[in-house]
């Protein structure tokens, strides 16, 4: 580590505006995704509904949790070895419960 | 920051524990405590979205029946109630970055006015379940398929092809009525497991709020705030995911 490098320590000051944008954003996701579902898409109104809802969770996690900014690598492994676990949880089971019950 | 060593560094800095090399170093320390929390939580409640997925898949109909029930404008208004929480949230932690107490104690007012208006607001939405019957215990008496259904529904729960069959029609009738009450035996603990969730991030902000206008955070250090702040995110991200897969099942005209 190199002690001497100072813009390394103070910490990564967001722009408001910058806030604001994602709020609005997320705000304006939350009402698309409600007004969105009321669209007969088929089997996309799900797929819709779960794109936005991901694209919100990115937003939050990224901008305001900070992750973006961070200077330390294991929260972005600990980020992504989660969601992995997770992502493995859902499709192993959904994929044996659909097959399960096919037809 | 200063160019002093490491020793006259600790002792400017009463917040450095000494096992720390810098206050950088220990706020990550701490920061990451957090999210190998989180990692936990998310397994945690990944566990009961599997169960509702899995469940939600086998019996789509009656789940997509059951979800047309809760109510999609206090649903959305709700979310957006907790998107705001999450933006006071993210500029108190800047308004600490900046040495603004003042502003900093305003936001985390709001975030836990925001808090409360949302568990308020999902009391009474409870209140509504409980007064239509729809709380799975003995009181249970939700979708059966009696006269409370859309021609829509009707089809999408295949009722409409057991009219001339009054004995299947009465035992598909009965299958519903099961089927629907794992819906609302899921959306309970979910809700309220997120709702729990909250009440404990409300308990943590107050004392968050009292710290900041005790003046105990600096733009040096204010790892409580940051930390706490996370796990708000964490619970705005939960609902985010819940509100999708619980109000807007199939919410399609005519469905």
């Amino acid at each position: 580590m190199n002690h001497s490098n100072h813009s390394t320590r103070s910490e990564h000051i967001v722009n408001a505006g910058l806030y604001w944008l994602v709020f609005a954003i997320l705000i304006a996701a939350t009402f698309l995704t409600a007004w969105i579902a009321t669209v007969d898409l088929g089997v996309f109104n799900t797929v819709v509904a779960l794109v936005i809802a991901t694209t919100k969770a990115s937003l939050v996690v990224l901008i305001f949790m900070h992750v973006k900014y961070t200077s330390e690598k294991m929260t972005k492994a600990i980020l992504i070895s989660a969601v992995f676990w997770l992502i493995l949880l859902l499709v192993l089971s959904l994929t044996d419960y659909s097959s399960r019950f096919a037809g | 920051m200063s160019d002093s060593p490491l020793a006259l560094e600790h002792e400017a800095r009463p917040e450095l524990r000494h096992h720390f090399a810098d206050e950088e170093q220990q706020r990550n320390a701490a920061s990451l405590g957090m999210w190998w929390f989180l990692g936990t939580e998310i397994m945690f409640f990944g566990g009961m979205f599997c169960g509702y997925l899995v469940y939600r898949r086998v019996y789509f109909p009656e789940f997509a029946v059951a979800s047309r029930s809760l109510d999609l404008v206090v649903g959305t208004l709700n979310t957006a109630v907790l998107i705001c929480s999450s933006l006071t949230v993210a500029m108190s932690v800047r308004a600490a970055q900046l040495g603004k107490r003042k502003l900093q104690v305003q936001l985390l007012l709001a975030t836990i006015f925001f808090g409360l208006v949302f568990l308020s607001v999902k009391g009474y939405e409870w209140r509504n379940k409980y007064k239509e019957h729809h709380i799975p215990t003995f009181d249970y008496n939700a979708i059966s398929g009696e006269g409370d259904l859309t021609k829509g529904q009707e089809s999408l729960l295949g009722l409409d092809k057991l009219k001339n069959d009054p004995v299947k029609l009465q035992e598909r009738r009965a299958e519903i009525q099961q089927r629907s009450k794992l819906f609302f035996s899921l959306y309970f603990a979910l809700t309220g497991m997120h709702a729990i969730h909250m009440v404990v991030g409300v308990g943590i902000f107050a004392v968050i709020t009292f710290m900041a206008w005790r003046g105990k955070f600096t733009p040096e250090y204010h790892t409580p705030l940051e930390i706490a702040g996370l796990y708000w995110h964490f619970v705005d991200i939960v609902w985010i995911y819940l509100f999708p897969l619980l109000y807007l099942i199939d919410r399609r005209p005519g469905a």
